[in-house]
């Protein structure tokens, strides 16, 4: 295997990292409203932060270029600051993973916590427990299989991700081409052969993820 | 229930044994994407005149070479460049006999039309305020070589090797360039005739700086469709054809 090819590894596996470690940064607090607080909105809420799971990357991608584009709502204000523009970044492959990966760890997550017994949680308030106190003591200990499964899935789907990170990041060699991006190049120039590799390690790395994703998710239950 | 499905079946079958009727009565050109709006105009006319109807499937030459050597369906194939072509040839994907020369194009840079960084030239684009340039993927864009040869020529490539942003085909490039996404970008003139609000012409490149930008257009090789398909090549090479080509600034008639 040549350089490229490791740099296409190293690169998918760091956008992976990076955007994962955001997810459940940001996604656990959101599964935890949704699943445990009523308020106005909430199911507004879920549909927001889940729908790139069922939209097309190639609409993801549309919206995110519209917002984080250097002439986009918020690209062009973080352009005229600094100069700098997310697009055909490594940076850009991370919100494209992260917008597209955050939906699976929410679903999973939410409906974890949601099945955690609530008379437990009500015992830790009679114990005198804070809120914060309870969430991290009873409700995480207790949804814990879950959200490994959806921080598991949401790794391999970020790793995986190609649409939208090929329009926000472009297809730079050595730059932002993941696996899933050079495959892409590799095949549309008909060097089938350099690409096997990458193709079976992808396969070979989503099998596993799935499998530990399924003997976490199937212990909820 | 059985029945039901079995009524479904049928209806689905019907359908698309309708489809592969209609099928028949078409024609399918894999054209390079630069080629796309002259050519609309022409199959409209083509159609009107023969009563073919036809399907355009326009990207990157070399991604349409790479679907045809695939075994997509393909009745002509109409490349951006002679390199692709002869692959296709070389690979016996064509009818040699039918490859002709349909039309010339000229190589432009392109700024987005409100920037600030005026690059005036090729030279102007290792400037420091130029931070990223877009071109077509050279390995499959026929634009994107064309592009090398000319920062080639201009001895530019190590100043700006790291400001290059590959663009899937010609017209991602132009479209990145109008939305301002890029500093500058390397197209064919035809492309920025297309969308002149956007982007602008900063700088012709000088022909001795590229190899020739000839469209070639053949039959492809195995084709149900080769009697209308010939029709199709005769009536892009007619004066008609040639004419609605000139119309969109390609240059012809040699």
């Amino acid at each position: 295997m040549d350089e490229s090819v490791f740099f296409s590894i190293r690169l998918s596996l760091q956008v992976a990292a990076v955007a994962t470690a955001l997810i459940v940064l940001t996604g656990l607090p959101v599964a935890y409203m949704l699943a445990r607080k009523d308020f106005r909105g909430r199911e507004v809420l879920d549909v927001i932060c889940t729908i790139p799971l069922v939209l097309p990357p190639t609409v993801t991608g549309y919206y995110l270029i519209i917002l984080f584009g250097r002439n986009g709502f918020i690209g062009k204000y973080l352009y005229a600051l600094t100069g700098w523009s997310i697009m055909f970044t490594w940076y850009a492959a991370v919100l494209a993973s992260y917008v597209v990966a955050l939906p699976l760890l929410i679903k999973i997550a939410r409906a974890a916590m949601e099945s955690v017994d609530r008379s437990l949680v009500n015992a830790s308030y009679t114990l005198g427990h804070s809120e914060l106190s309870t969430a991290l003591r009873v409700i995480l200990p207790l949804a814990k299989r879950g959200i490994v499964a959806g921080t598991v899935l949401s790794f391999a789907r970020a790793m995986g991700e190609f649409g939208a990170t090929l329009m926000l990041a472009g297809n730079l060699p050595g730059k932002t081409d993941t696996m899933p991006l050079a495959i892409y190049s590799l095949a549309g120039s008909g060097e089938w052969s350099q690409a096997h590799g990458m193709v079976l390690l992808l396969t070979l790395l989503s099998g596993i993820f799935l499998y530990i994703a399924n003997r976490y998710s199937r212990r909820i239950i | 229930m059985v029945k039901r499905i079995f009524m479904a079946s049928v209806l689905v079958l019907c359908m698309g044994s309708a489809i592969a009727q209609a099928e028949s009565k078409e024609l399918t050109v894999s054209a390079a994407i630069s080629l796309k709006n002259a050519f609309e105009e022409i199959g409209r006319l083509y159609q009107a005149e023969q009563g073919v109807k036809v399907i355009f499937n326009v990207g990157a030459s070399g991604d349409l070479l790479r679907q045809i050597a695939g075994g997509a369906p393909a009745d002509v194939f109409a490349s951006a460049a002679q390199k692709d072509m002869d692959e296709a040839d070389r690979q016996g994907l064509i009818v040699s006999a039918t490859r002709t020369d349909m039309a010339v194009n000229s190589v432009v840079l392109i700024v987005p039309a409100g920037a600030k960084t005026s690059v005036k030239s090729f030279g102007g684009l290792s400037a420091a305020a130029v931070k990223r340039i877009a071109i077509g993927n050279p390995k499959t864009v026929p634009a994107g070589r064309y592009a090398e040869e000319v920062f080639n020529y201009y001895r530019l490539l190590p100043a700006i090797r790291d400001k290059l942003v590959f663009a899937e085909n010609v017209r991602q490039v132009l479209d990145y360039v109008s939305r301002g996404e890029v500093d500058a970008g390397v197209v064919y003139a035809t492309d920025a005739a297309a969308r002149p609000e956007e982007a602008k012409i900063a700088a012709t490149a000088p022909e001795v700086s590229h190899k020739p930008v000839i469209y070639p257009i053949a039959v492809v090789k195995g084709t149900k469709n080769e009697t209308p398909a010939r029709a199709f090549i005769a009536f892009v090479m007619s004066p008609e054809g040639q004419k609605i080509l000139h119309k969109y600034g390609f240059r012809t008639g040699k």
